[in-house]
């Protein structure tokens, strides 16, 4: 019983995980970049979805929507003015950007919003009660796990089935044959950034009810965490990035309960490393043997 | 491109045209023309994180120490006070740095740094420089060890966790405690220690015990579940609030309902944005500061502070603002002038700080030891209809 | 003299200026700081500017040199400050001459840096890219938690250490006698440090730092380095080793970073892991994509120049990590901005080759 209820609750961080996991790879499949400021721009979707009910009192659905409107702004914005002049520059010049963005983001944020950490009201309460009680599932874990699923099935759906999702694997493959078949590589990646942000702020709020707590330091670690998670999963790879994220959640959970709380994000990282020496372009990766 | 570029660099010169602004009127030096001849104006600076994770701690402190360089300026008396307060981060370079700011400036007391590691750092160079310095809430007990100058305001460590235990073994007898900490953090392992030790002594049946860090601080879920199924009954939690409000929230979710006992960190929680205070109810703690306290000074404090910033003090701000009344309390008793430099007010000062006796917002008649440690009474607090009421009232 | 130094080869010319010029600036700080005309707060900063300096050089060996993206250089860092803060509090009695211990910690905290390294570097090096990236910032988080679970003590007996996995223990544990000190406090970190560390031996690190990496640079191993960077399976087929040229570039930028850390952890008497998280080792990465990726000048101006910008900032007190990065933002655009280089090469600068 205590196993199902340690596995219940790693199944549900290894969700969030995913979502923002989700993105992140969203973003590198097609623009090639760490996106640095992903993590932020989930604090900022808890922010503004905090706002909208606590201040203004909206049911959860419209905060929600609410702040994946902000995420999506903040997202293409973000792209234009910091990412896009840098197309041609190193990689590296961009990661750094991305770290100067995420920095810009916690220290607007703490201006704006003030240290102090905000608590965030829970968009669903209570918990589901298996075995007579002794089995106690929060209904935002489900919620998570849920949301987690659809987000999944419809990106998937999204990047085999559509005309767009088509370009971005198209830009993914090859930007200057996508560009010389007519697809529009700049405004391709503009909108992957809109949907990377977009889901940011799903994770965004997901994250805050299940962890109810709201600095704006929130969103590094586990935008580190879910960077791991989708390079664990094979980075570009959108069910790898899921099952990335749900390994990860459910390791950190097993490793706490039973090896030691002090070194649960080692033992993580640790078998990260394993998977990547045994298979070096993650779960279900594509190993691209290169051309001599 | 060159159009955002130099749309950015507008950015940058307006933000800093607005940051310049705000800067003027920042310096809280007393009225210049009052200043009479027996009037001394001290330079007092402040450090503490005021960006970065821990900045509510740090903002916290530079603002209570405000309010009571303000308070003590406008009310005229002969020690005033010039207030300087800057940005550590809560690492122990940058404070270093801070210090050696302030020192530039011309600092002749201090109070602070906010966190431990950042005063033991700083807690070095003010020894070998004989600068005062007066911690308002690091509580290691190796920050008051770096030497006979350097005091606290705030409990030690092992003063909360001898505490705890010693009130948890005479009023809960037989409770079975487990005790979630922080193992990443000087005052959470400290207070643990201490509590480990007492609890054996006094027989206290500890049944489990589980650690978090910094960048694990947002889920709690295992640990609880594993108190719970070591059949704990009482949650002690030697941490800050702000942890604490998601491990009450996740306990809530988890329908797990065990007696929660804090120490002074855990003050704050009720005033936190979004906090539902029905989860806190029956909540145990010891602190020395309470902003429901019904007494004048509090709710003057109280009120100024929610004035000027929008929130209800915590009690880092409220140890702060006890600080500069103890530093303007010891500057009196041993009749130090302006004009003598920071070393000379050190040497007075030591010399005085074993001898006076301060009340404040976070206790009465507070005394120090020559080692540089507070004595002052906890109090226990039980939680009741989102207020702190005495257990046995 | 000038004829000379223009038929030296242009690399050449560029070293000794290098030496030089920290040389010089050596001189002056330390001219300024004796006569008491530098403020306290930029005296206070030129032993972690040295330390800061080090490990962009060494980091730059890595990312500019040898080409793989290392997210976990602090690790490294945090190793040397560690082992290299015990050597000295052990050695606190036997060798009363500051100098002399300060020397001592910074070989030990390079040797455990290099050990540490070597253990690192032969799994990782096999890996490619990001994927490369992501386990040096694993093993970074790695390293910091494990230091957070040690528990070092000395006293007459020599050196007792345990290894706190369940969070339970403590200092008490060590059972140390009378007079015993406890150096490493698990994630207290190191508290009560002796503050031996001196500019002079800044400047020696920074020095040695330079002669090792620019030699190496210049040597046929660092042309093998820079081959491997530039097209690994070409290299490869002319028969060169890329294991061990690839792990003798990460050992030695790991042993430089060691040395480093135990000067900076030996300059506070408090230090914690966390201090060296993933945010130091980004922080060093960014002196050196800025300075320019294998540009060696380029990461020492970075690194003095980012270390002083925030203290530079304090006068906008609340915004001054706004300030920061937007600064940082900016400076990426316009470095990267293809007009503004094509504006500097006309000055006949002959602009680094940078290695992406």
């Amino acid at each position: 019983m205590e196993f199902l209820s340690y596995l219940i609750s790693g199944i549900s961080l290894g969700s969030v995980y995913a979502i923002i996991a989700l993105g992140y790879t969203m973003v590198y499949g097609i623009a090639k970049m760490l996106n640095f400021a992903h993590g932020d721009v989930i604090m900022i979707g808890g922010y503004v979805s905090f706002c909208a009910m606590f201040y203004l009192g909206l049911p959860p659905v419209v905060a929600t929507l609410l702040a994946v409107l902000a995420c999506t702004a903040l997202g293409i914005i973000i792209e234009r003015l910091a990412y896009k002049p840098l197309r041609s520059a190193p990689s590296l010049a961009v990661l750094i950007t991305a770290i100067g963005v995420s920095y810009f983001l916690q220290n607007s944020a703490l201006l704006i919003w003030k240290a102090a950490a905000k608590v965030y009201p829970p968009v669903i309460d209570g918990s589901a009660q298996l075995f007579d009680g002794q089995l106690k599932i929060p209904y935002i874990s489900i919620l998570t796990v849920f949301a987690c699923l659809i987000i999944m099935a419809a990106l998937s759906l999204f990047v085999s089935k559509t005309k767009m999702g088509k370009a971005m694997r198209a830009c993914s493959e090859d930007k200057g044959a996508a560009q010389l078949m007519g697809i529009n590589v700049d405004a391709t990646i503009s909108i992957t950034f809109a949907i990377g942000s977009a889901l940011a702020a799903i994770a965004g709020v997901l994250m805050c009810s299940a962890y109810p707590s709201l600095m704006p330091t929130t969103g590094s670690m586990p935008g580190i965490k879910a960077f791991t998670a989708a390079v664990f999963g094979g980075i570009g790879s959108i069910p790898g990035a899921f099952l990335g994220g749900l390994l990860l959640g459910i390791i950190e959970s097993m490793a706490k309960a039973y090896i030691s709380t002090n070194l649960a994000n080692s033992i993580v990282f640790a078998v990260l490393i394993v998977v990547l020496l045994v298979k070096p372009a993650g779960l279900l990766g594509k190993y691209v043997p290169e051309k001599v | 491109m060159k159009r955002v570029f130099a749309f950015a660099v507008a950015a940058v010169m307006a933000l800093s045209l607005v940051a310049c602004g705000s800067k003027t009127e920042q310096p809280s030096a007393p009225a210049t023309n009052e200043t009479s001849d027996s009037v001394q104006v001290f330079k007092l600076g402040s450090i503490g994180p005021l960006t970065g994770g821990a900045a509510i701690y740090g903002q916290s402190v530079i603002n209570g120490a405000k309010i009571a360089v303000d308070e003590i300026n406008a009310a005229g008396g002969n020690i005033q006070f010039e207030f300087n307060g800057q940005d550590d981060e809560a690492d122990g370079e940058k404070s270093v740095n801070a210090y050696n700011t302030l020192m530039d400036w011309g600092m002749q007391v201090m109070v602070g740094p906010t966190t431990t590691g950042a005063s033991i750092a700083v807690g070095a160079q003010a020894a070998a420089d004989r600068t005062i310095m007066l911690t308002p809430s690091a509580s290691g007990t190796d920050v008051i060890a770096a030497g006979d100058n350097v005091f606290q305001v705030c409990f030690t460590d092992p003063n909360q966790g001898v505490g705890s235990a010693d009130y948890i073994a005479e009023n809960m007898a037989g409770a079975k405690v487990a005790v979630i900490y922080k193992n990443d953090d000087a005052y959470s392992q400290g207070i643990r220690d201490t509590f480990i030790t007492e609890s054996g002594a006094k027989g206290v049946d500890v049944v489990y015990e589980g650690t978090f860090t910094e960048d694990t601080q947002t889920d709690f879920s295992v640990q609880l579940a594993a108190a719970q199924s070591a059949g704990a009954d009482l949650v002690f939690l030697p941490i800050y609030y702000q942890p604490a409000s998601v491990i009450l929230n996740q306990a809530n979710q988890m329908g797990y309902a065990p007696t929660f006992f804090g120490v002074d960190g855990m003050d704050g929680i009720l005033t936190m944005e979004g906090f539902d205070t029905s989860l806190a109810e029956g909540v145990m703690l010891l602190t020395p500061f309470s902003a429901d306290a019904p007494d004048e000074r509090t709710q003057n404090f109280v009120k100024t502070y929610q004035a000027q910033h929008g929130e209800i003090p915590n009690q880092f701000a409220a140890d702060a603002y006890d600080g500069v009344y103890i530093m303007k309390a010891a500057l009196e008793a041993a009749g130090c002038t302006a004009d003598m430099s920071a070393a000379d007010i050190c040497e007075a000062v030591v010399a005085v700080m074993t001898q006076i006796s301060v009340d404040g917002l976070t206790g009465q008649n507070m005394t120090w030891a020559a080692t540089g440690e507070v004595s002052k009474a906890p109090m226990a607090v039980v939680i009741e209809n989102g207020a702190y009421v005495l257990p046995n009232a | 003299m000038s004829a000379k130094l223009k038929r030296m080869k242009s690399h050449t010319r560029v070293n000794l200026l290098t030496y030089l010029g920290v040389t010089v600036l050596f001189v002056v700080m330390f001219y300024l700081q004796s006569a008491g005309m530098l403020k306290r707060s930029m005296a206070g900063m030129l032993i972690p500017i040295c330390c800061y300096m080090s490990m962009a050089v060494s980091l730059n060996l890595t990312v500019g040199i040898l080409g793989e993206l290392s997210l976990g250089h602090a690790g490294f860092m945090s190793v040397g400050a560690f082992s290299g803060i015990i050597a000295a509090s052990c050695l606190q009695t036997a060798i009363p001459a500051a100098g002399l211990r300060l020397v001592i910690a910074m070989v030990v905290g390079a040797l455990f840096a290099t050990i540490t390294g070597f253990v690192v570097g032969t799994p990782v090096l096999r890996l490619r890219g990001d994927y490369l990236a992501i386990v040096t910032l694993a093993f970074g988080e790695i390293i910091k938690e494990l230091i957070n679970c040690l528990i070092v003590g000395t006293d007459e007996k020599g050196l007792h250490m345990i290894f706190n996995v369940s969070g339970a223990k403590t200092v008490e544990d060590l059972h140390l006698k009378d007079g015993g000190v406890a150096i490493i406090k698990g994630a207290q970190g190191a508290v009560g440090t002796q503050t031996i560390a001196t500019f002079f031996a800044g400047y020696v690190l920074v020095m040695i730092t330079l002669l090792i990496v620019l030699n190496l640079k210049h040597s046929r191993a660092g042309r093998a380095i820079m081959a491997l960077r530039d097209n690994r399976i070409a290299t490869e087929s002319i028969g060169i080793n890329v294991t061990k040229y690839k792990l003798m570039a990460f050992v030695t930028s790991a042993a430089l970073a060691g040395a480093a850390g135990a000067l900076y952890g030996l300059n506070f008497s408090s230090l914690q892991a966390t201090k060296f998280n993933f945010n130091t080792s980004i922080l060093i990465l960014v002196f050196v994509v800025l300075g320019g990726l294998g540009n060696v000048w380029g990461s020492l101006v970075a690194a003095a120049a980012l270390t002083i910008l925030p203290e530079a900032l304090r006068e906008f007190s609340d915004y001054r990590m706004l300030v920061y990065a937007i600064v940082l933002i900016l400076v990426m655009l316009a470095t990267n901005n293809p007009k503004l280089k094509v504006f500097f090469s006309r000055f006949g600068k002959k602009s680094e080759k940078e290695g992406n």
